[in-house]
């Protein structure tokens, strides 16, 4: 299988890998996949407390290079983004932006429950109700 | 001047070598005969070049000229052992033993089988990648007409204990078919030796042309037949019809030639080769040989990288380097390797591996190219894998909860 030039330059580029201090109450980290499965993502996202919008995003990603480069660009993304926008974050826009085959769109899927669960920490650690997901259907 | 992409995949398959493709030539224009055709002089041309390929192959493997028919490849030669052995002596018993290890030629067949009216065994096999001798010898059944375990695995390339395998077998008075695709021209095979009955391999595997194998079938000691798969003519002794595959069948002789003259030293300069390289990826942390390091092909290393995904690895230097990878994401079924799991590794370890095969054309520093390249990108991931990270924060990786998907 080959790649499509979007990928291999996140892959090779990667932009936002790193941590951020996850005891920070206005950083919400999501940790989703497996090890067993192949992928595993780590998203998380610094909100800027006066404004409500995202002023950093990092990654940590175990897993395929379509895996690698979909968390990328979630964080690209995600910058300058307000809390409730970052969830609209869909991942089939992530699928067209790669131009990634049928069977990876399972990575795109993973970096779009990375984001919901970054923000739901977030909530959370804030004293916010979670919010409720549809299951995703392609997983 | 080091030229890309090195191919370090020759599990997969290999290249012909230039000596055999000469060889070849003259077979698909001048000498274009069919070697079936007994009236004529193209004919006689034709028989006598398979004649002499089928000397060059069977003395490879210490056979009898007669006791090769060839065939499309491995997995036709699978295919016939199994279904044909199966299908002859199915008065006898339905009972086959094999294990789990085996590739999908030997496999699926069996599994086909079984929907005939087989019933088939699947021994383990040990975390080294060998069955064991006791649970094979408790195996066997009073219905039990074959025990078909492979010479060396195509994934880790261990080297299965045939000489006692075919041992225990003869004792039962039950065949042995062994798939040796992966050992023949690379290791000494000897059919007699080894007491092997019947045995597949092929000649893509060892520099020859793809699209031709062959079939051991013993013809003494005992004699044994298979019922034919392939009918229209009686070609190959009644086993398998269907015109020769000239060409390829005189690569192959070629090949098994040149084999038989070269695989010693190749197989030392390969063996230093492969040291080299694992001993110099295994400095790395958390970087383990996957199945037995001690009875194992000279060329091939199969090494799981804990905490990096085995195809994110790949694509870091598959433009330079080929090797395949355990990694469910390079297989459709999104599975890893089961060859992996069936030695007890975990998913996670299945997922994070990769095989190097080396081969007659590989260079020292073709090695050294690689050692450093994959040493680089294993670095390179570690630093963006979040297993990693926690792994190195002293965190047990096995045990945190993850949401599976």
């Amino acid at each position: 299988m080959s790649y499509s030039e979007k990928v291999i330059d996140h892959y090779s580029n990667p932009k936002n890998v790193g941590t951020l201090d996850k005891s920070k109450t206005n950083v919400g980290t999501g940790l989703v996949g497996a090890p067993e499965c192949g992928d595993v993502m780590r998203l998380q996202i610094e909100v800027d407390e006066s404004t409500g919008l995202i002023k950093d995003a990092k990654f940590k990603t175990f897993g395929c290079g379509s895996a690698i480069a979909s968390s990328s660009l979630a964080t690209e993304w995600l910058k300058g983004k307000s809390v409730d926008d970052a969830v609209k974050i869909d991942n089939m826009d992530i699928v067209e932006e790669l131009s990634l085959p049928p069977v990876k769109i399972h990575c795109s899927v993973l970096a779009e429950d990375a984001i919901k669960a970054a923000v739901n920490d977030y909530r959370k650690k804030n004293g916010l109700p979670e919010l409720k997901f549809e299951a995703s259907l392609v997983h | 001047m080091l030229k890309l992409p090195i191919y370090l995949d020759h599990n997969a398959t290999t290249p012909c070598d230039p000596r055999v493709v000469e060889a070849m030539v003259p077979y698909f224009t001048n000498a274009f005969g069919n070697a079936a055709s007994r009236n004529h002089p193209f004919g006689w041309q034709a028989e006598e070049a398979v004649d002499y390929a089928r000397e060059q192959v069977a003395k490879l493997v210490g056979a009898d000229p007669k006791e090769i028919i060839f065939t499309s490849g491995a997995t036709e030669a699978d295919n016939l052992a199994l279904k044909g052995v199966f299908e002859m002596y199915r008065n006898k018993g339905n009972h086959i033993i094999t294990c789990s290890i085996e590739h999908k030629a030997v496999l699926d067949p069996c599994k086909h089988l079984e929907k005939e009216g087989a019933e088939v065994t699947y021994l383990k096999v040990t975390p080294e990648g060998l069955i064991n001798l006791e649970e094979l010898e408790a195996a066997f059944k009073p219905t039990t007409i074959l025990v078909a375990i492979m010479y060396a695995n195509n994934e880790i390339g261990t080297i299965m204990p045939i000489k006692e395998i075919s041992t225990i077998a003869r004792k039962k008075g039950v065949l042995v078919f062994s798939d040796a695709t992966q050992a023949v021209g690379k290791v000494p095979v000897d059919v007699n030796k080894d007491g092997i009955d019947l045995m597949a391999f092929t000649a893509h595997k060892m520099y020859g042309p793809k699209g031709v194998g062959a079939l051991y079938v013993r013809r003494k000691n005992p004699r044994v037949k298979v019922t034919a798969q392939i009918d229209g003519g009686g070609h190959e002794r009644g086993m398998r019809s269907g015109t020769l595959n000239v060409p390829g069948i005189v690569g192959f002789g070629k090949a098994c030639e040149l084999c038989m003259q070269e695989m010693e030293q190749d197989a030392k300069r390969l063996g230093a080769l492969r040291d080299k390289l694992e001993t110099a990826l295994l400095k790395l942390e958390e970087a383990y040989v996957n199945g037995s390091t001690q009875h194992r092909l000279p060329h091939v290393s199969n090494v799981s990288f804990k905490y990096v995904e085995g195809e994110g690895l790949m694509m870091g230097f598959n433009k330079d380097i080929a090797v395949s990878s355990g990694s469910a994401c390079t297989s459709a079924s999104l599975e890893p390797s089961y060859v992996l799991k069936a030695l007890g590794l975990g998913d996670d370890l299945a997922h994070s591996s990769i095989r190097f095969g080396l081969g007659r054309y590989t260079t020292e520093e073709q090695i050294d190219y690689t050692i450093n390249q994959v040493t680089n990108t294993v670095n390179r991931l570690r630093d963006m894998s979040p297993l990693w990270e926690m792994h190195k924060e002293g965190v047990d990786v096995s045990k945190v909860e993850f949401t599976h998907h």
